[in-house]
C-alpha cells in the first residue's frame, strides 16, 4: 500500500518528464515546471493535512502512518519548485535572490514557507521524534502556519491579474482542514462518526 | 442544466470546476499527458519585407507565438486563447475611428487590408511579466490610417478599443477585467512609424488568438499596450483609460515603456525569458533593452520626461 502511494507521489514528477521529452511543456517550459511542481506541493499540503480528519472519520490509524511520506512529498516538490526558481529565475545569484526575497512579498512568503518546511522534513525521522519528545508535536504544529504563508504565496502571486479563483478554492480546502484541529470540532467529529 | 440555475451562474460554476480540474485534480489523463497545440488552416498575407526591421535570425517559433497568448477574453490561461479562439468572428469586421477627427469614418477589413502597402516587419515583443519574444508581423505604419481621417488640432490621445462579445469571447463572461478591453497612446506615439497596424504574422492573416483580424503592434512597450481584435479608435483630448492601469495603476502606468530601470511592484524588468530560446531550455535570461532596443526611433518623445514617475 506504502509502495502504491509513493508511486502515485511520484505521478506528478514523472508527468513532467515524460512531457519535457515529448516537447509538451509548452512555449515557456520553465514557467510550466515551476508552476506544476508549486501546484503539487500545495496539493501534498492538503493530502497530509487531510490524514487526521480522515483518522477522525474512520478512526483507523492507517492514515497517519502514511502522513509521514505524504509530507516528505510534499517537501520533495517544494524543494524542486524553490530550485528551479534559484537556478533558472536567479541564476544562483545569492545577491539577486535575497532582493528578490526583501522586496517581492509573493517571494517572501514563498521563501518563508520553503524555510520553514526544512526543519520539519529534517525532524520528521523516528529517531528526531523520540528526542524530541512532546516538542516534537509542538513544532510541527508549524505546518498549520506554512499553510497560511503558502496561501499568501500564490494569493500574491495570482492577484496582480485578478486570477484567484484557483486560490480561493485552495484557500477554502486548507482553512476546513485546519477547522479540523480545533478541539471542539475535532471532538464533534469523531462523535458524528462513532 | 436545471431550470432554476441562470446560465450565467452555471457557465460560471462550470469554469469553476475546470478551473479546479485542470489545476490538481485531473481525472482524464490522457488529455492530461497531452498538450495538443491548436491546429488551424491559416490564410496567406503577402507583404513586403521592410529592410529596417528584417533581422530573421532570432525568430520565436511559430508554434510558441501562437499557442502562448495573454488575451483573456479567451481564458487567463496562457494556453486558453489557442483552445478557445476558434468561436471569434473575424468577417464581417469594421473599424470606427471617430472623436477629434476631422473625417470620421468606418472601414471596413477588407478596405483596411488594402488602404496601404503591407510591410513585414519583424520586432521583438516584451511582455510585462517579464519573456520576450520575437515575431515577424504584416502590416503598415498607423499613422497611414490616422492620416485619413486627418486628426484635429485639438487631438491628443488616441484610444483603441477591442471586441467584447461574450457569445465569441468567453472570458469575457469572468469579471476580472472590465470590458471591453482599451488601451491607448498619446498621439505622437501613435504617428510613430513602429507603430503598427497589424493584420498578419509569418507571413499569415492574424490567427484569432493573436488578435484577428487586426491588431496594433507598439514594439517598444509591454506587450499589453498592444490592443487586440479592435473595433473602434478614438481620438481624444483627455488621457484615455486604459484597461490594466484602471486595474491597478501603481503596477501598470499609461506609458508603459519597456524600461530595464523601474520594476514592476512584484518583480524585476531587468531581465527576460526568450521564448524559444536557440540556446535552449534551459538558457538564462536575457537583458532587457531601454524602450525594447527602440531607443533611436522612440526616445525622442520622451525627452525631458520622468520615466520614473511616467512608467
Amino acid at each position: 500500500m506504502k509502495m502504491l502511494l509513493f508511486l502515485f507521489a511520484l505521478l506528478p514528477l514523472g508527468r513532467l518528464v515524460w512531457l519535457g521529452m515529448n516537447d509538451g511543456l509548452g512555449a515557456n517550459p520553465i514557467e510550466f515546471i515551476t508552476r506544476s511542481t508549486g501546484t503539487w506541493a500545495l496539493v501534498l499540503l492538503c493530502i497530509t493535512l487531510t490524514m487526521t480528519p480522515l483518522r477522525l472519520i474512520t478512526g483507523s490509524t492507517f492514515w497517519i502512518k502514511q502522513r509521514r511520506m505524504l509530507g516528505l512529498f510534499c517537501f520533495f516538490y517544494a524543494s524542486l519548485h524553490f530550485l528551479i526558481w534559484l537556478a533558472l529565475d536567479q541564476g544562483f545569484d545569492l545577491d539577486a535572490m535575497l532582493h528578490d526575497v526583501v522586496k517581492r512579498p509573493f517571494i517572501t512568503m514563498g521563501f518563508l514557507s520553503y524555510l520553514l518546511l526544512v526543519p520539519l522534513a529534517l525532524t520528521s525521522n523516528h529517531w528526531a521524534q523520540k528526542k524530541l519528545g512532546r516538542r516534537w508535536a509542538l513544532l510541527h504544529r508549524l505546518i498549520y502556519f506554512i499553510a497560511g504563508t503558502v496561501i499568501l504565496h500564490y494569493w500574491w502571486h495570482k492577484v496582480g491579474k485578478n486570477d484567484v479563483n484557483i486560490v480561493e478554492i485552495y484557500a477554502t480546502i486548507l482553512a476546513l482542514l485546519l477547522l479540523c484541529r480545533i478541539p471542539s470540532i475535532k471532538t464533534k467529529i469523531q462523535s458524528l462518526f462513532r | 442544466m436545471d431550470s432554476i440555475t441562470p446560465k450565467s451562474i452555471f457557465d460560471q460554476r462550470r469554469e469553476l470546476i475546470k478551473a479546479a480540474a485542470a489545476g490538481s485534480f485531473g481525472l482524464s489523463l490522457a488529455s492530461w499527458f497531452s498538450r495538443e497545440a491548436f491546429a488551424m488552416a491559416p490564410e496567406k498575407l503577402t507583404a513586403t519585407a521592410n529592410p529596417l526591421y528584417s533581422s530573421k535570425g532570432d525568430v520565436t517559433p511559430y508554434k510558441s507565438a501562437t499557442t502562448y497568448n495573454n488575451f483573456y477574453e479567451f481564458g487567463t490561461d496562457k494556453t486558453d486563447p489557442a483552445s478557445y479562439a476558434s468561436s471569434l468572428q473575424t468577417r464581417p469586421w469594421t473599424i470606427t475611428i471617430d472623436g477629434l477627427v476631422k473625417k470620421p469614418q468606418t472601414l471596413d477589413i477588407d478596405a483596411l487590408l488594402k488602404l496601404a502597402p503591407m510591410e513585414e516587419r519583424i520586432y521583438r515583443m516584451r511582455c510585462v511579466e517579464g519573456w520576450s519574444m520575437v515575431i515577424p508581423w504584416d502590416g503598415y505604419s498607423l499613422s497611414k490610417l490616422l492620416s485619413k481621417v486627418e486628426p484635429l488640432g485639438s487631438a491628443k490621445y488616441v484610444e483603441f478599443i477591442s471586441l467584447a462579445d461574450s457569445k465569441q469571447m468567453p472570458g469575457v463572461k469572468s469579471s476580472i477585467i472590465e470590458w471591453p478591453y482599451r488601451e491607448g497612446l498619446r498621439l505622437d506615439e501613435a504617428m510613430n512609424p513602429l507603430t503598427l497596424l497589424t493584420f498578419g504574422m509569418y507571413g499569415e492573416l492574424l490567427p484569432k488568438q493573436n488578435g484577428a483580424p487586426v491588431r496594433i503592434v507598439v514594439p517598444w512597450k509591454y506587450g499589453f499596450k498592444s490592443a487586440k481584435s479592435i473595433i473602434k479608435i478614438r481620438l481624444t483630448e483627455e488621457m484615455p483609460k486604459t484597461s490594466w492601469n484602471m486595474f491597478d495603476a501603481h503596477e501598470y502606468g499609461f506609458y508603459s515603456n519597456v524600461n530595464p530601470t523601474v520594476d514592476h511592484p512584484r518583480w524585476s524588468q531587468a531581465t527576460e525569458r526568450r521564448i524559444g530560446d536557440a540556446k535552449g531550455v534551459f538558457a538564462p535570461k536575457i537583458k532587457t533593452e531601454m524602450f525594447n532596443g527602440y531607443g533611436d526611433q522612440v526616445a525622442s518623445m520622451y525627452s525631458g520626461m520622468d520615466l520614473k514617475k511616467y512608467y
